[in-house]
């Protein structure tokens, strides 16, 4: 009863979503964001909602919100933190520091930490490559990571 | 009149704590009650020396950094507002060897205006391009672009103007301009540092492009990786509109453009402009096969000019000076400028634009200075994930669409990754599978299977098993992949493989006894 009214809430959220971006030409990403910006996820229960006002089918939605990296088919943790995994910041060592703060937290890459204080996401590339390593932690960017950062960092979001 | 202070709000800069300085900075001038304000400029590019503050002072711009919050207090009792001398003065930043060895066409401005000021804009020449453009007649705009020589910023090369051209003869109620900002190759952040210093560039870009071909509407197509960019082109488009340059009546003439920002979702295969169209149509961001090309239908099967960033930043110089003024730049054919990344581990890594021709060599131990580590330089990576790995044996090849080919590899959008003799090359070429494995569309078999099976022939080589063939396979894999795939994913993956095996075949057949691929510091 209780996930069936929450469903219903989800539904005529996203319904006022659709209702504002429908008029854009190719809305379904910018519905998909606001959507994400909502909830925090694109919840199931949103799907049909957006299906059915853009005159598509669930699947073709469904086969949309999986394409992309960015969209989250759960809550992420408290914190999110994004480390770059592409070649400048291997230069640097950033394999070595993203292995190291995996180790800390106790996840893997796209993991959440069990008591649901941090989400770890392999990013590739954040434009940050002459100041490598970098990384992103709740949309705030930092680079020339070393050991020392990463520590403190890991410490902070388990607090 | 109030000092000037500027302190970058590039996301470089701000990665490096220049938020934090701009906070602690306001807070001490007000306490001490001093007559100055706080710009946030773009970055120069100097990225070991952000963040880099400057002030504006009778005899003109000091500069000084990297500058930490804690320097704040340290600098004004050093008399910042007058360029007092302290241990971070630098001094004069045009005078800087990094800065005064440039060319700045596309980032003239950038790191000197605020970024959101279009008085700024128009006193730094600002909108100049787009005033004549205004004033003649599209085919005179298209044939201006071409005569330039310039050619895609974005990887292709591909003439800028001729691409124009097709769109311009296309007949359709609607065309689209379509600015590429899908800048996913590692190594890269020229199309971030403009549009988060200079925003109005991009626009003023899209404008002449949309006058040039009739186009009325403009989509930048932006990755979610870049939230400060993001913000500053949707405030940039908001003022333009307010003020005129875009909107009904271009600059009050009978010229109509209008333009979004649209933001991507985490795919680096939308860079490629067909899947990037799908995507901003809102479908999975498969690679369409061509033809038809963009140009015929593009954006919902209209007419359509796919520009990256930076070419579209290039052609506002090009309409302010002339053709033949940009085109006297380069070498060959490649002509007029490019904005080369230098990135990785480099000593002074950053944005430096240059004429087409200078060598690999100077870029990187000249320029960059060599690595941060203080450590050989073992291979550089040119053109992002899916470019060549270059040893050190061909530092001599200018830098020049042709050359790279030449010596099998792409300049790309110009970004410039280094090593240092630590790096294993057999793990950087397993990696660049991986990746390809990673953003595959799935559309081409090659690149969808074969950037997997490749990860696992590298495993194998790794571990020592049937070495010589799996090698051959290897070898055999990237054919495939090249010559099976439609777009570069698949396509160019091979780049950094078939470059690391080639140069550097020892990495590939680890001698036994020496299992460990990281050669261990001598201290």
């Amino acid at each position: 009863m209780e996930s069936r009214s929450m469903d219903a809430e989800i539904a005529s959220r996203t319904e006022a979503i659709v209702g504002r971006l429908k008029p854009l030409e190719g809305p379904l990403l910018p519905i998909l964001h606001d959507v994400q910006k909502e909830f925090g996820y694109v919840p199931k229960a949103a799907l049909p909602v957006i299906a059915n006002g853009l005159n598509l089918s669930r699947a073709e939605v469904h086969g949309v919100v999986s394409f992309y990296h960015d969209y989250r088919e759960a809550p992420a943790g408290r914190h999110v933190i994004k480390m770059c995994r592409a070649e400048a910041c291997q230069s640097m060592g950033g394999d070595e520091l993203g292995e190291r703060l995996l180790g800390l937290l106790g996840v893997d890459w796209h993991g959440t930490s069990g008591d649901g204080a941090v989400t770890i996401e392999p990013v590739y590339c954040l434009g940050l490559c002459a100041c490598a390593p970098a990384a992103m932690v709740d949309g705030q960017v930092i680079s020339r990571l070393d050991e020392k950062m990463v520590t403190e960092l890991a410490r902070a979001v388990k607090a | 009149m109030s000092v000037k202070i500027y302190i970058p709000g590039d996301s470089g800069a701000v990665a490096l704590g220049a938020d934090r300085l701009a906070l602690s900075m306001q807070k001490a001038v007000r306490a001490q009650n001093l007559d100055a304000v706080i710009i946030r400029n773009g970055s120069r590019g100097l990225y070991w020396l952000e963040p880099m503050v400057e002030v504006e002072t009778e005899t003109g711009r000091i500069a000084y950094g990297p500058v930490r919050a804690s320097d704040v207090d340290g600098l004004l009792a050093a008399g910042l507002l007058e360029g007092g001398d302290h241990p971070l003065l630098l001094g004069d930043p045009e005078a800087l060897p990094f800065l005064k060895r440039q060319t700045r066409l596309t980032f003239a401005r950038c790191g000197i205006t605020d970024p959101l000021s279009l008085d700024d804009y128009r006193k730094h020449g600002g909108l100049a391009g787009l005033t004549n453009a205004v004033a003649m007649e599209p085919k005179a705009i298209v044939t201006q672009v071409t005569e330039s020589g310039l050619r895609g910023r974005g990887g292709a090369g591909f003439p800028t103007g001729i691409k124009w051209n097709t769109v311009l003869e296309a007949q359709a109620p609607q065309k689209y301009i379509v600015c590429n900002a899908d800048e996913g190759d590692s190594g890269t952040f020229a199309d971030r540092m403009i549009m988060e210093g200079d925003p109005f560039l991009v626009i003023e870009g899209m404008i002449i492009a949309g006058i040039a071909t009739g186009a009325t509407k403009g989509y930048v197509y932006l990755r979610s990786e870049y939230p400060h960019a993001i913000l500053a082109m949707n405030r940039a488009v908001v003022i333009a509109r307010e003020a005129g340059v875009l909107g009904a009546s271009v600059l009050g003439s009978d010229h109509a453009f209008d333009m979004e920002i649209r933001v991507g979702a985490g795919a680096y295969v939308c860079g490629e402009e067909t899947a990037l169209l799908e995507s901003l149509e809102g479908r999975r961001g498969v690679v369409r096969a061509k033809p038809p090309l963009p140009a015929h239908k593009g954006f919902l099967g209209r007419p359509t000019v796919i520009n990256n960033v930076i070419s579209l930043a290039s052609v506002p110089v090009i309409m302010d000076k002339g053709a033949d003024y940009y085109r006297d730049f380069g070498m060959g054919r490649s002509r007029g400028t490019i904005p080369i990344q230098i990135a990785g581990n480099v000593k002074h890594g950053g944005l430096f634009e240059a004429a087409f021709g200078m060598t690999l060599g100077e870029l990187i131990d000249d320029i960059g200075g060599g690595t941060a580590t203080g450590r050989p330089v073992k291979a550089v990576q040119v053109g992002g994930p899916l470019g060549a790995y270059f040893p050190r044996e061909l530092f001599d090849t200018p830098f020049d669409y042709e050359a790279f080919a030449g010596k099998d590899g792409l300049i790309g959008h110009a970004g410039i990754v280094v090593f240092d003799d630590s790096a294993d090359m057999l793990k950087q070429a397993r990696f660049a599978f991986e990746f390809c494995a990673v953003e595959s569309c799935g559309k081409c078999t090659p690149c969808r299977i074969g950037s997997t099976r490749g990860v696992e022939v590298a495993d194998k080589i790794r571990d020592g098993i049937e070495t010589e063939s799996q090698i051959t396979l290897m070898t055999d894999l990237c054919n495939t992949m090249k010559f099976g795939s439609l777009c570069a994913l698949g396509g160019f993956t091979p780049y950094p493989v078939m470059s690391a095996l080639t140069h550097f075949p020892d990495d590939f057949r680890p001698t036994p006894g020496m299992k460990s691929p990281m050669p261990q510091a001598a201290e």
